[in-house]
């Protein structure tokens, strides 16, 4: 649990930092640069980065592909009904978005912020308070440097989901986007993520979660290979409330999605889970972690990775569970299909646990497509390929099932068919 | 129909000689029942025929209609009408029973050069089928064979050979695991699917199951081979006398 010692801060980006825009998001900004500063970057040596290299998440610069065609833009939740907002290489795209109504739901762009002074009480804060068990150094450098963002608030029930639709078309681009989502007692929000941002792409995503309200999260990175990204999640939950948070991650070069959620009211609900997806050059992270500070609550992580031809996939994740956490039920599987020999799956999967009556399991597998399985699908007729997507598509199905909507959830269902249609042989 | 000569096959892992050299013909219409003691290679002539992986032929062969049965994959004979009743249906997490049997009647029909069902057809088709075997709509939700009793796996074993109408049926020890009701639905389900056109072979342990499928001819095999072969009588006297004394008739 020992934090590494801070380093120096060498990297030219903090030093190089803008001023901050006037009011409270510039005394957040100047505390969250004090912390990066304090934190310095993540090496190969700390704790949670030994499966995973940051050097291009941490690098001067965006790695550099190529350009992508504006008409390839292509939609991962094209037909579903939502408020829809548009960043394109890491800035806020007005005129491709909808135009910002949705009863119940105020999107303030974050060059607004005075006009959000609900946000003060957010941003950065659930960063800050997220450093644990480890530093999460590029979640402060984002808080400080974060060029754009969105803030939302949900004050009842949303009638649609709010989608934030990321686009590319710079080779160089390297965004930096901010997000804070807050839902007041009660209230529903379903936030959809989709599309690749950026050539590189760093996000921090702070949702609290009123009393008994309801958060849902649907995210398709991808489907890019060449991008990459650094996503974090800080959720804070208060008394029976319910987050659930999906995150497709199909293709990408280099992906980590740090997830630190705080369950700090009673009766409260948290479920976590993630579908990779890995051909070639693909090192995918999962990161979560999950702190129990109330009693009764429930959480699960379900996280799972079909990889082939040199794919990495990499789960950490932590059920973290505090003295006065009573009646914890948590839960957490991940698990790797290896599709070849060449592919590879590094976990460690952790459970900290200091209350006494609780209910906590977890494991994690990686293994080969199961042969009789096999078999029995071919002996019924499906051919050879056939019955490997299938059996690809099952071994999903637990992770892709904690999608509440059922639409969204069909929408991700025919990405994961497409993926593994056009990944065969 | 179904034509077996001389057939030899062997453990990939090991070499072990299982199958030394097995004749036997099916004719369409038939209804043929392998009896024999444990480790005679009953199943491993039904996995072989299928095309299971873990076996090497090392003599004879095996045809359906003509067509040399052991060079094509699995499903290709499963399209050119060989089904294989497991005698442990596979258990598929995520995957739903319906899709499974749509996906698999449909590939059978592509592979054949046939239209796919439509969705509406296909649940047409597989309601009434089901509902002769007692398989409930629930049933059919769930995933493949996850969390069936011994019964309902083998019920929908049936239900698959009803909806895909092979020609070739291959039964390898349904009877096992079953109560007397649970016997008496998968064998009506057997029964139904008897006509002049299909040809069965049932692999089983005992008499039991021969009362509900009245077999034209019984086999017995043993040690890799068929060692006797007569009418539905022969299967009475096993079960009188045990396996003891055919074998020390024939040995």
């Amino acid at each position: 649990m020992g934090r590494p010692e801070p380093k120096p801060a060498a990297d030219a980006r903090l030093s190089a930092l803008p001023d901050g825009t006037a009011g409270w998001l510039a005394e957040a900004r100047e505390a969250a640069r004090a912390r990066a500063r304090a934190l310095g970057l993540p090496g190969r040596r700390d704790e949670y980065w030994r499966f995973t290299n940051p050097g291009p998440l941490v690098a001067a610069g965006a790695p550099g592909i190529a350009d992508a065609a504006v008409a390839g833009d292509a939609e991962a939740f094209a037909g579903i009904d939502a408020l829809r907002l548009v960043f394109r290489d890491g800035v806020f795209d007005a005129a491709a978005s909808d135009a910002a109504a949705l009863a119940g739901v105020e999107v303030v762009r974050l060059a607004d912020a005075p006009r959000a002074g609900w946000a003060r009480d957010l941003y950065g804060r659930l960063e800050a308070a997220g450093h644990l068990p480890v530093p999460r150094p590029l979640a402060a450098a984002n808080t400080a440097l974060a060029a754009d963002g969105l803030l939302i608030r949900a004050r009842t029930g949303a009638a649609r989901p709010v989608m934030i639709v990321y686009r590319r078309s710079s080779g160089s681009s390297d965004g930096m986007l901010h997000h804070c989502v807050r839902l007041d007692a009660g209230a529903r929000l379903t936030l959809v993520e989709a599309g690749t941002g950026a050539a590189r792409l760093t996000t921090v995503t702070e949702v609290e979660v009123g009393e008994g309200a309801v958060f849902h999260h649907i995210r398709a990175q991808g489907p890019e290979e060449a991008p990459v990204a650094a996503t974090h999640l800080f959720a804070r939950l208060a008394a029976r409330s319910e987050f659930r948070s999906f995150t497709l991650t199909a293709n990408g070069r280099l992906t980590r999605n740090e997830a630190f959620v705080e369950i700090a009211g009673p009766g409260a609900l948290a479920h976590l889970a993630g579908a990779a997806l890995g051909d070639g050059a693909f090192h995918q992270d999962d990161t979560v972690f999950v702190r129990h500070a109330a009693e009764g609550c429930e959480s699960r992580q379900v996280f799972k990775k079909v990889l082939r031809h040199g794919a990495t996939g990499v789960f950490q994740g932590k059920i973290h569970v505090l003295p006065h956490a009573q009646k914890t039920d948590g839960y957490q599987i991940s698990q790797a299909l290896l599709l070849d020999e060449d592919a590879q799956f590094l976990a460690k999967p952790e459970l900290e646990i200091y209350a006494d009556d609780v209910k906590c399991s977890h494991g994690s597998t990686a293994g080969a497509i199961d042969a009789t399985s096999l078999f029995y699908l071919r002996a019924r007729g499906l051919p050879r390929a056939e019955a490997e997507a299938l059996l690809v598509l099952a071994f999903l199905a637990e992770a892709v099932a904690e999608i509440a909507e059922p639409d969204l959830a069909a929408a991700v269902e025919a990405l994961l068919d497409d993926w593994i249609g056009r990944h065969r042989g | 129909m179904l034509e077996i000569n001389d057939l030899r096959v062997e453990l990939e892992d090991g070499g072990k000689a299982i199958l030394k050299g097995v004749d036997l013909t099916v004719k369409a219409g038939e209804v043929h029942a392998i009896m024999g003691p444990n480790g005679s290679g009953k199943s491993t002539l039904s996995y072989v025929l299928a095309g299971r992986e873990g076996y090497v032929v090392t003599g004879g062969g095996a045809t359906l209609d003509g067509d040399d049965l052991l060079a094509m994959e699995p499903e290709a004979r499963a399209a050119a009408g060989l089904f294989l009743a497991f005698q442990y249906p596979v258990e598929i997490p995520g995957v739903g029973n319906m899709t499974f049997l749509r996906t698999a009647l449909n590939a059978q029909r592509k592979a054949r050069g046939e239209p796919e069902v439509s969705a509406a057809e296909f649940l047409r088709i597989v309601r009434d089928k089901a509902r002769a075997l007692a398989i409930d709509a629930e049933m059919l939700k769930r995933p493949v064979n996850v969390g069936f009793s011994g019964g309902e796996k083998k019920r929908n074993e049936i239900l698959q050979m009803a909806v895909l109408e092979p020609r070739m049926c291959i039964l390898d020890e349904t009877d096992s695991g079953l109560d007397v009701d649970a016997m008496r639905l998968v064998a009506e389900g057997v029964n139904r699917l008897r006509d002049a056109g299909r040809g069965f072979l049932v692999i089983t342990h005992y008499q039991r199951l021969l009362d509900h499928i009245r077999p034209d001819i019984v086999h017995i095999m043993a040690d890799g081979r068929i060692v006797k072969t007569g009418g539905p009588g022969l299967a009475l006297e096993v079960e009188q006398n045990g396996y003891a004394d055919i074998l020390a008739e024939v040995a």
